[in-house]
């Protein structure tokens, strides 16, 4: 009989799956192999596609029947969010409908067409721009990731260190996208900013209205107006028909369905970067527009819930990511963090992006811990929790970025491994 | 067709007639045609390798303004313009007392907040008296450094079910007895755009600015 279900897929299986795919020396990858169970059992339940024949072409396609990845749901009232499920997920780009959601008010419901940006306050000319006015202004595309602030936080306090968390659950708020828009200085050159200012709002069109302050240096900085997402228009979910891009800042500061900029001398003091957004600190002080993702990465294989069906060769691989730039370094330690190795960065390393990291690993067999860690631009090394709860208390709420651990058992069984090392 | 009328040209975006038919008209009556026609494709720049300094992603032959969008009315700008400053800049004429706020909060927040702002099952709006403890969750007296903020939010994102159906008068109101609630002003309080304003929050000295910058060291 199977045993350890876990994921819905049957150790054995899984097993199976692995050591045919060995065998027959066909080009599938580890996540084929290990997902690719169900498909083949029973074997031949599907006609021999050499000998009918395929379906016809489509105006748009689908995913194959046996790859169905979906975010992970989670509804509180009006505010909901889904996560990436960035352990099934290749390379680095998300796919738009798996990007993660946060929403404050749910996903309004707008035209193109109808849609309006006012940019007004500190400026010399106050204008509205129609999505065709901001389609026409010369245009920029860049990858980068969009993180919320409050990813992370299922592992960061003491007493409910978790073990069963799946990397969706735990870092799932974070997806990259390349996107497409105008600069944002190209609009704020539009309109003429005045002397003195400083800041910038941005609000959106959603019934939350949402707003956030923004220092006027990154506005004019690499700050865009993103109306496309990895070659198309970007989805309702994240902000159609435009929204504010920050490359390598909280998710939270860019607004999405942007409806209105306003130019001024100050923050407006928003709810979302007052009571939300800040970070309080064990000194009894509360740190505040703390925009700047700092550096991270995740394991995402092998991670809760896979069971690595046999000793031997299994390539570990993550995300690491940095909103100060570039990841310089990643390292692996598969024994609790006593030594460390470089793992390979798949090029092109972009700035304020996600990269992907490998690292060969001959698996003995014994329970063990691994981990990573990431080193940015800076010379900023990713912290272990223990750091971070010395700097600032175990009671913070966002920017949670410490390292991540998974946890071997002997019988390949992974979980989430960062309370082993406490 | 495009270096002849360079004002007219929209390759990206033929799709929303409309918007290009508004567009057209706003560029024309700007006067946006005035500006010099771009120059021949061997005279071009690529985007990327000659960006002028100041404006990232602008060749260096853009011109001073495109003259793409509409000059805004300032009644246009007031329409949506609805932010409050924490020196109450942007609060509206109006007014509201304690008293009027009970009932505003009965009808429009207890089913969310709780009979008394403490019970849920959304955010707790009042705290009890838990100083010793850091960060006292987020109720208002509490964590919310600017009463100002209480009143933008109010007006803005709230009820969340029928956000913005609060008159003015009745938003001073609930805020007043949400502060009132927090033990922040008396039962006979009336807020209005100076009172409002005035209010000096508990956590505000609290706030301090983000200290992180990158580099070995961990904050």
């Amino acid at each position: 009989m199977p045993t350890a279900d876990r994921n819905g897929l049957s150790r054995r299986a899984w097993l199976a799956a692995a050591t045919g795919a060995a065998a027959t020396g066909l080009a599938m990858t580890r996540l084929d192999a290990l997902k690719a169970a169900p498909l083949q059992d029973p074997p031949g339940q599907l006609p021999d596609p050499t000998k009918v024949p395929g379906r016809f072409v489509s105006e748009v396609g689908r995913r194959a029947t046996g790859e169905q990845p979906r975010r992970l749901v989670r509804t509180l009232a009006l505010s909901s969010s889904s996560r990436t499920p960035i352990h099934e997920l290749q390379g680095t780009i998300t796919p738009s409908d798996l990007h993660f959601e946060w929403h404050h008010a749910g996903v309004p419901e707008i035209v193109a067409e109808e849609h309006e940006l006012l940019v007004h306050g500190m400026v010399d000319r106050p204008m509205v721009f129609r999505m065709a006015d901001l389609r026409r202004y010369p245009q920029v595309s860049r990858i980068c990731f969009i993180e919320c602030s409050g990813n992370g936080g299922g592992a960061y306090s003491r007493s409910r260190m978790p073990t069963t968390i799946t990397a969706q659950q735990l870092d799932g708020l974070l997806s990259t996208s390349e996107w497409t828009g105008v600069m944002l200085s190209t609009i704020l050159r539009e309109v003429g900013v005045k002397p003195g200012a400083s800041w910038i709002l941005a609000e959106g069109r959603d019934a939350a209205v949402m707003a956030r302050s923004v220092p006027l240096d990154k506005a004019m900085d690499d700050a865009m107006l993103a109306y496309g997402q990895n070659g198309e228009a970007i989805r309702p979910e994240q902000g159609y028909p435009v929204r504010l891009l920050l490359p390598g800042w909280e998710g939270n500061a860019m607004v999405k369905w942007l409806r209105r900029i306003e130019v001024g001398d100050r923050p407006t003091m928003t709810r979302d970067e007052t009571s939300r957004y800040t970070d309080p600190l064990k000194d009894g002080t509360a740190r505040q527009f703390s925009f700047v993702m700092d550096a991270k990465s995740v394991i995402t294989f092998p991670s809760y819930p896979y069971v690595l069906p046999e000793r031997g060769w299994w390539e570990i691989e993550g995300l690491a990511w940095t909103g100060r730039g570039r990841i310089t370094r990643v390292e692996v330690s598969t024994d609790g963090g006593r030594s460390w190795t470089d793992a390979a960065l798949q090029q092109p390393v972009l700035p304020k992006s996600t990269v992907r990291f490998r690292h060969l690993w001959n698996w003995n067999g014994r329970e063990t811990v691994i981990l990573s860690r990431a080193t940015d631009e800076t010379g900023y090394v990713q912290p272990t929790v223990q750091q971070l709860w010395d700097a600032r208390g175990e009671r913070t709420s966002y920017h949670h970025n410490h390292q991540r651990a998974w946890r071997v058992a002997a019988d390949g069984a992974v979980t989430f491994g960062l309370g082993d090392l406490l | 067709m495009k270096r002849q009328l360079p004002c007219l040209a929209a390759p990206r975006r033929p799709r929303c007639d409309a918007g290009i038919i508004h567009s057209l008209l706003v560029a024309l009556a700007a006067g946006a045609c005035a500006s010099e026609p771009p120059p021949a494709d061997s005279e071009r720049p690529a985007r990327t390798s000659e960006l002028s300094t100041d404006a990232p992603g602008l060749p260096g032959h853009a011109p001073e303004r495109f003259g793409f969008g509409a000059d805004a009315s300032p009644e246009r700008v007031a329409l949506w313009d609805i932010d409050i400053k924490p020196d109450g800049e942007g609060l509206p004429p109006g007014s509201g007392s304690v008293a009027d706020g009970r009932r505003v909060y009965e009808v429009s927040c207890l089913q969310c907040h709780g009979p008394t702002g403490t019970e849920g099952p959304n955010d707790r709006l009042v705290s009890a008296d838990e100083w010793e403890q850091w960060p006292p969750g987020r109720a208002v007296g509490m964590y919310w450094p600017y009463a100002t903020t209480l009143f933008d939010y109010t007006r803005r994102s709230m009820p969340q079910t029928t956000p913005g159906t609060l008159s003015d008068d009745d938003v001073y109101a609930v805020v007043a007895y949400v502060l009132h609630l927090n033990g922040l002003v008396p039962a006979d309080a009336v807020l209005d755009a100076a009172t409002l304003a005035a209010i000096e929050m508990p956590a505000r000295e609290r706030f301090v600015p983000d200290n992180r910058t990158g580099g070995p060291v961990v904050r």
